[in-house]
């Protein structure tokens, strides 16, 4: 061993951290396998009722397309609200949250802290938080998105503020101009177009989230899974799906054409 | 003085190309709002939340740990297990759907372009809607909620995935070619070193989204810490709602920081 490491062979790295890593991993999943009761012959026990249902929702029922527009158009309706409220608010909370423009930390770290709580609780869990205080109905859940919009939003605004290029604003310090119109001609010509490509990228996720909020109640076509599969008509719960799917890709498509074009 | 006239009329085309866009914005904004019922807030309204904001700062201690079971931290134990194992599930199941769908692996851009849409197809299924129907296979209970989130998170790590192959290395592969190795020993030895750090990195990721999903998956009766939640929340128990609400942040903001730091490691 000595005569390789004078020849200047290279040793192979040691292999027993790759092994304890692998140990603790199976562990982990033997552990949560235990916990969550999974068992492999109990879905294969269950998989022919599987096969039940997809058959039943082969094919979707096409005439129930009339009846969901109008829910589904409710849908879009709180994602456009939602996301633009969020957007709204999340302007002065990322310029508040951005350690280059403000510097004093008591404010930024703060800032941030109530960023990052925002985004630990999931919009499902806002959504049926808005309905036990406001009451079934559109209204929680453009609250909801508006709430996890501010998360998403104002932390990628942020994060872009701090990345700008400072010599237009030391420029503008030095010229002596205040902190708004550092704001205005310094940072919103730089980050607008980032901006923006955030604002739609929010609006894609939010669209996706809007669909599944009627579930807790929350308005949108969610309320019509409940109906359906409540019912157990699976046709009609495979022509929803269909229709949200089809939305959220020409929706993600025009989005995403957009942001190319932005950035 | 021939750039400067030549550019003055383009900016006028673009102003015309801002004002409609403008339009259009005003047209969706008008139609988002007229269409919207005028909200009507409950009197309760106030009342409610404040109870809610006082639950908050007054959680149910002890409800965190309780002799029979069904408690907090049994319910956040079973949030993660259901996590860790839909995770795996779908870093398993999405490395074919993710070769399927890289430009790269497959001769022609229709074949790819299947994968590509199959994958998208599976991430606008909504998980929720998933669990509904793994519920009727397996029973209510944390398995349905694994299966759920096992198969939903296909769509996005096999998006990721493959674009991980896509921006890949050819050379190693090129070079194992001309040597003579077949199509395993360049999958063995050229592809997977190059995609294994990104592909660990984006589990990771996904394992911090899941762990979100997973909190909410008891809404409808898949397991974990959502069951308690929504059973505190329509017996009006804020206190409980508190304790639950707080818990969720903890664990969350735990295993972020968490998957952070070996993600870093990772890449």
């Amino acid at each position: 061993m000595i005569q390789a490491q004078k020849k200047g062979v290279p040793q192979p790295p040691s292999k027993i951290k790759g092994y304890l890593t692998a140990l603790l991993v199976l562990l982990l999943l033997w552990g949560s396998s235990v916990k969550t009761e999974s068992s492999l012959s109990e879905f294969i026990i269950g998989f022919p009722n599987m096969m039940d249902l997809v058959t039943q929702m082969i094919p979707p029922n096409w005439s129930y397309f009339d009846k969901i527009t109008g829910a589904m158009l409710e849908t879009i309706r709180m994602a456009v609200i939602g996301t633009t409220f969020g957007a709204i608010i999340s302007i002065p909370v990322a310029l508040f949250s951005a350690s280059n423009l403000v510097q004093n930390s008591w404010i930024f770290y703060p800032a941030r802290f109530i960023l990052n709580l925002i985004r630990t609780v999931p919009d499902l869990l806002l959504a049926s938080i808005f309905v036990a205080i406001f009451g079934l109905g559109a209204l929680p859940g453009i609250l909801a998105l508006t709430v996890f919009s501010i998360g998403l939003i104002a932390k990628l605004t942020y994060e872009s503020i701090e990345s700008i290029d400072p010599g237009p604003l030391e420029a503008m310090i030095s010229v002596g101009a205040n902190k708004i119109q550092l704001i205005v001609f310094g940072i919103i010509p730089q980050i607008q177009a980032h901006f923006i490509s955030y604002v739609l990228y929010t609006f894609e996720i939010n669209v996706r989230a809007a669909a599944v909020l009627g579930l807790v109640g929350a308005g949108g076509i969610g309320l019509f899974y409940n109906k359906t599969l409540g019912f157990l008509e699976y046709d009609k719960a495979s022509s929803i799906i269909v229709y949200t799917l089809v939305v959220v890709l020409i929706i993600d498509y025009f989005s995403t054409k957009l942001r190319e074009k932005l950035l | 003085m021939n750039a400067t006239a030549r550019r003055i009329p383009r900016r006028k085309k673009n102003r015309i190309g801002l004002w409609s866009v403008y339009l259009v914005l005003a047209l969706v904004y008008i139609w988002a709002f007229a269409g919207m019922a005028v909200p009507e807030i409950k009197p309760t309204a106030g009342q409610i939340s404040k109870a809610i904001f006082n639950g908050l700062f007054h959680p149910d201690w002890s409800y965190v740990s309780e002799p029979g079971g069904e408690d907090l931290l049994h319910g956040l134990l079973d949030t993660l297990a259901i996590a860790v194992l839909g995770t795996f599930i779908s870093a398993l199941l999405c490395i074919p759907f993710s070769f399927w769908a890289a430009r790269n692996m497959s001769k022609g851009h229709t074949l790819s372009g299947t994968g590509k849409f199959s994958l998208s197809f599976i991430r606008t299924f909504p998980e929720l809607v998933m669990a509904i129907m793994f519920i009727k296979v397996v029973g209510p209970g944390s398995f349905a909620g694994v299966l759920a989130l096992g198969l939903h998170s296909i769509g996005m790590l096999g998006k990721l995935f493959s674009e991980e192959i896509e921006n890949m290395d050819l050379g190693p592969a090129e070079a194992l070619l001309a040597t003579g190795a077949n199509r395993f020993q360049i999958l063995w030895f050229a592809v997977l070193p190059q995609v294994i750090p990104g592909f660990l990195s984006y589990t990771l990721y996904r394992f911090e989204i899941n762990v979100r999903s997973a909190t909410i998956l008891g809404v409808i009766g898949a397991g974990g810490i959502g069951t308690p939640l929504i059973f505190a929340l329509t017996s009006r128990n804020w206190n409980r709602v508190g304790i639950i609400l707080l818990g969720i942040i903890v664990m969350v903001t735990l295993i972020d920081l968490i998957s952070g730091y070996l993600r870093k490691k990772i890449i």
